[in-house]
């Protein structure tokens, strides 16, 4: 009797169950698999401040723009294509700036370029985007975009302009600090818009503006200045930067010392990357700065910036988890993460699919306007113009309290609002 | 402000301004009397000293004053180090060729900038002053450790006046200083001499940045601005005189401050720039030079 | 004769470059070719007559802006603003040679500077016209000459391939001149010079308006090829920059700022894409070219092989 079975010829019921599972697996994976595997990364060139003045922004906005890169590429990407940032160092320069568009587009074919801080970096830069017809998102605060002194091609979709900034500012000082201002202001581009705008916006509430003392960039030491202060100022609006603002603060101190001096108003961007427990600092203990994103997780934060802070690797003070004496630029590097996901909105309903369908990604670009808060919007909810190409939201004022930045008052969006300078959608690409 | 304060204020300031531009001239002072060469890269070691003061005042535990001797001791051997190597490697297989010995050390100028940036970062940070001392004049305050600079200042360079009139090693520097080939007939070894003048030289700017440090702050480009004030102060006192870099020093930080009184900032270093040029213009040995 | 042929034939490589290379990199020579000229012209104070001048970023932005201002205020076109541009380069180094040329080496040097710097602070000074360090962009018919766009790369190459052969055309006919013999006299022994009856004082200011001529140019051309003029283009960066093009390529040779703009480049480009401590890379070429070939690149090959080369 053959009692034997050929296992071969005739499969066993448990092997062909195994055998039909193990192939809708496969076969299932396979359904899953080629659409990530076959669809082309989409490339997006990053103009850093690696080195030069700008550097201590750089390295924040890489960090900011490596976490949402990963949360992206982690949900699945954009319209399902996994994502890239090629990173091209400009050294703060608007002649290398230039050329690193050049690079990122020509060499390393990106879709769009984005992430440039200095604006005579993008004034330099952006000529060249225009000329190659790529995408230039830049996160510079700048004025320049809204102004119209560039082209169509580029855009600020993730932080606020100065010009909006800082007219936003006049009326809470001019309610609680004073109405007689005297400004410090560095002499350049940053400086000049500063210098413009507040003066406007105090005169608007009621305000004069005493005097404007510009400083050279060169300058390292401020005292000499202070004496050109007039006696009757209510307010020291103060927006030095770059590495002699610590001078700046300590000589302000010892000159006035302990007696009567006006208040103090400054921007933040004066102690970015700097620790407000700084020894010599202390002179600015009670006075207030704007603050975009306040540094100092605020009592009623909201709910998606403890998210946001895990994901970029910043604690509760604004440093680093690694190293609480590395503090991060938090005003400034959100726009990184900002930009990358109104890049993903636009790509997603536009149907972008190469460079080709830049000018359509640009056009779908201008067509948004809701930008409402959550993980994609942490700084707080933006509208967006799409004939200035600008972004707008609201700002805080933060008073130094014990050292640390505490805010205490938020504007409206209306506090900010000026008329439009130039309508990008009327221009020819 | 009266005028009266107002330019007691604007002399303080220029006073200060003399000298930390002696202390930072001093030592470019001696490399370019003796060796006659342009050391481009004289601000990075003057930005060298300053991290090494940063990193030497942040693990001294106690009072910032032990603190910042160390860094005064420290800073001058650790950069005065570096440059007896640079010398050693580079210039003097130059043969000290004036031309070359420039863009040698604007190399070096980036290799101690990247270096600073790959291991102090770009960010600036303070280095806390050795004492804390507030002057409260009827119209204004002042720092009573800027006033300190000053009497260093003047200190650093009474030394190394010592060092060159009375020292036997000063004897030997103006020695080669005058005639390199006649010194070396005398048996002096010159590349020796070279290399002690050009530690000594970014050693005397390592000492610069320590005292001048507490009052600004470290940053890895800061040292741009006293290259360029270095060289200024140098040539219009005049090439090889000690006294002319001090008057120099005197004159540029002076005026500086009391121009800067009646002008806005940029248009005020507009006009000390000129001045400056001019003075070279009409003068071009320098004020105390030896006219060639 | 040889020479001339010699020049043309590197001439008519950079052409076939420029027809060959992918558009990234034939851009990029676009930019070279600028700062070639910027760099040749400065080379003919610096090399060949002994002038060792910081103050060149002076001529350079007065160009540019000589160039930019009318064409952004009022509408002037890209032919006018490059003569504008050449004009003020060499009025700008005539002015200050007059009063800088009564100095010489070092104070020279620093006077030269100081020039340069106040025109910098001057730039930034007059912030409301001059755009200050965020600039100026220049668009439209301040970007078309004779009639060529250039925005479009390829013209663009063209007017900066033809601004160059210009100017090493002028700079042959200068170095090969009698003039040209006078220049080298100056550098390699003034005093006797004089005594055979030269004028330093104008020998020197001469080649000095004709470095600034070229400076000039560059400059105009660089805001209107490129569409941007700012006041970092007047820092003490660009008073160096064609030294070291000079130095690199090759001092006392007329192709060697071409050479060292080049070398310069694409050595900064090609660190960059290695590292961000690219700045170290080219600090430490710089020590190794000094090192083991201080006479530059072209001056290196010259002693070797080609003593005829100007």
């Amino acid at each position: 009797m053959k009692t034997t079975k050929n296992m071969l010829v005739t499969p066993s019921r448990r092997q062909v169950l195994t055998g039909i599972g193990a192939g809708l697996i496969a076969g299932s994976a396979g359904l899953v698999r080629p659409s990530w595997a076959q669809s082309a990364p989409l490339k997006l060139g990053f103009q850093l401040h690696a080195t030069g003045i700008g550097a201590s922004y750089g390295r924040w906005y890489q960090r900011t723009a490596d976490a949402a890169l990963k949360m992206i590429n982690d949900a699945g990407g954009i319209a399902g294509r996994p994502v890239e940032i090629v990173y091209e160092d400009d050294g703060t320069d608007p002649k290398r700036g230039a050329e690193v568009v050049d690079k990122l587009t020509s060499q390393h074919g990106c879709d769009m370029i984005f992430g440039t801080l200095f604006s005579h970096v993008v004034m330099g830069s952006a000529p060249r985007a225009g000329e190659l017809k790529v995408p230039y998102l830049v996160c510079s605060e700048g004025y320049h975009v809204a102004s119209g002194a560039l082209n169509r091609w580029t855009l600020q979709p993730g932080i606020t302009d100065v010009r909006s900034q800082i007219s936003s500012m006049a009326p809470w000082v001019a309610a609680n600090l004073g109405k007689k201002v005297t400004m410090f202001y560095p002499d350049y581009a940053f400086g000049y818009d500063h210098r413009d705008f507040f003066k406007t916006a105090i005169e608007a509430q009621g305000g004069t503006m005493l005097a404007q003392i510009a400083i050279p960039p060169t300058e390292t030491s401020f005292t000499r200045y202070f004496a050109q202060i007039p006696a009757d100022t209510e307010v020291l609006y103060h927006v030095m930067v770059g590495p002699g603002v610590l001078t700046f603060v300590k000589e302000l101190g010892e000159f006035y010392g302990s007696g009567a001096k006006p208040q103090l108003f400054g921007f933040v961007d004066s102690l970015e990357a700097v620790d407000t427990a700084t020894p010599g600092l202390e002179f600015l203990e009670g006075s207030h700065f704007w603050e975009a994103h306040p540094r100092v997780k605020p009592a009623d934060a909201g709910e998606h910036e403890a998210a946001y802070r895990a994901a970029v690797g910043v604690d509760d003070n604004g440093a680093s988890v690694s190293d609480a004496k590395d503090v991060s630029t938090y005003s400034h590097m959100f726009s990184a993460w900002e930009t990358l996901f109104f890049i993903k909105q636009a790509v997603e309903a536009s149907g972008y699919a190469g460079p080709a369908d830049r000018q359509k990604l640009v056009e779908a670009m201008e067509a948004i306007s809701d930008l409402p808060y959550g993980i994609e919007r942490p700084q707080g909810a933006m509208t967006f113009n799409g004939k200035t190409h600008q972004a707008f939201g609201t700002q805080s004022i933060s008073q130094i309290q014990g050292g640390k930045l505490m805010r205490v008052h938020q504007t409206a969006m209306a506090d900010g609002a000026y008329d439009d300078a130039v309508d990008y959608t009327a221009m020819s690409f | 402000m009266g005028f009266g304060p107002f330019l007691l204020l604007a002399l303080m300031e220029g006073l200060v301004s003399a000298a930390v531009l002696a202390l930072t001239a001093v030592g470019l002072s001696l490399v370019f009397g003796v060796m006659r060469v342009v050391n481009v890269a004289h601000g990075a070691f003057f930005m060298m000293g300053a991290v090494v003061a940063w990193f030497v005042a942040g693990h001294v535990p106690g009072p910032p004053v032990l603190g910042w001797i160390a860094a005064l001791l420290a800073a001058p051997l650790v950069v005065g180090a570096l440059a007896a190597l640079v010398d050693v490697l580079v210039l003097k297989r130059l043969d000290y060729e004036p031309e070359a010995v420039i863009v040698a050390t604007i190399g070096v100028l980036y290799m101690l900038e990247q270096t600073a940036l790959l291991t102090f970062g770009p960010d600036a940070r303070p280095v806390a002053a050795p004492f804390e001392l507030r002057l409260q004049l009827p119209w204004f305050g002042y720092s009573g450790y800027k006033l300190f600079v000053v009497l260093a200042a003047a200190a650093v360079l009474a030394g190394v006046w010592a060092l060159m009139q009375r020292s036997r090693f000063g004897l030997i520097m103006r020695a080669t200083q005058v005639d390199r080939t006649t010194a070396r007939a005398f048996g002096i070894n010159v590349d020796r001499v070279y290399a002690g003048t050009f530690a000594l030289g970014a050693g005397l700017a390592a000492v610069a940045a320590v005292l001048v440090v507490p009052i600004s702050q470290v940053h890895y480009l800061m040292g741009g601005d006293p290259l360029l004030l270095a060289f200024i102060t140098v040539i219009v006192g005049g090439l090889g005189s000690l006294r002319g870099t001090l008057m120099a020093a005197l004159l540029i930080g002076l005026s500086d401050g009391v121009i800067s009184m009646f002008w806005s900032p940029t248009l005020s270093k507009i006009i000390a720039t000129l001045l400056v040029a001019l003075v070279l213009v009409f003068r071009p040995q320098g004020l105390f030079g030896a006219r060639a | 004769m040889k020479v001339w042929l010699f020049h043309l034939a590197v001439l008519v490589v950079v052409g076939v470059l420029a027809l060959t290379l992918p558009p990234y990199h034939a851009n990029n020579l676009a930019r070279v070719l600028v700062l070639a000229v910027f760099a040749t012209g400065y080379n003919l104070a610096f090399g060949y007559t002994g002038m060792l001048s910081l103050g060149h970023a002076l001529f350079f932005a007065a160009g540019m802006y000589a160039a930019a201002l009318p064409a952004t205020l009022w509408g002037v076109g890209a032919l006018p603003a490059l003569i504008l541009g050449l004009l003020a380069g060499g009025l700008a180094a005539l002015g200050v040679g007059l009063l800088a040329l009564r100095t010489a080496g070092v104070s020279f040097m620093i006077v030269t500077l100081m020039f340069a710097q106040a025109g910098y602070l001057t730039v930034i000074y007059f912030n409301q016209t001059t755009g200050g360090d965020q600039g100026l962009v220049l668009q439209g018919g301040a970007r078309r000459l004779i009639g060529l766009d250039m925005a479009q790369d390829g013209p663009r190459l063209w007017v900066a391939f033809a601004l160059y052969a210009a100017g090493l055309a002028g700079a042959l006919a200068i170095v090969r001149s009698r003039f040209g013999r006078v220049m080298l006299a100056m550098r390699e022994n003034e005093e006797r010079s004089r005594m055979l009856g030269y004028d330093p004082f104008r020998v020197k200011l001469a080649v000095l308006a004709v470095s600034g001529l070229y400076a000039g140019v560059a400059g105009a051309a660089y805001a209107v090829l490129f569409g941007y003029a700012g006041a970092s283009f007047a820092g003490v960066q660009y008073s160096i920059l064609p030294m070291l093009y000079s130095l690199m390529g090759g001092a006392g040779t007329v192709l060697g700022p071409l050479v060292g703009a080049a070398a310069m480049f694409w050595l900064i480009d090609i660190a960059s894409g290695l590292t961000t401590a690219w700045l170290m890379l080219v600090g430490i070429v710089l020590v190794g070219l000094v090192l083991f070939a201080p006479k530059g690149l072209l001056g290196w090959i010259r002693e070797r092989w080609m003593p005829w080369l100007p």
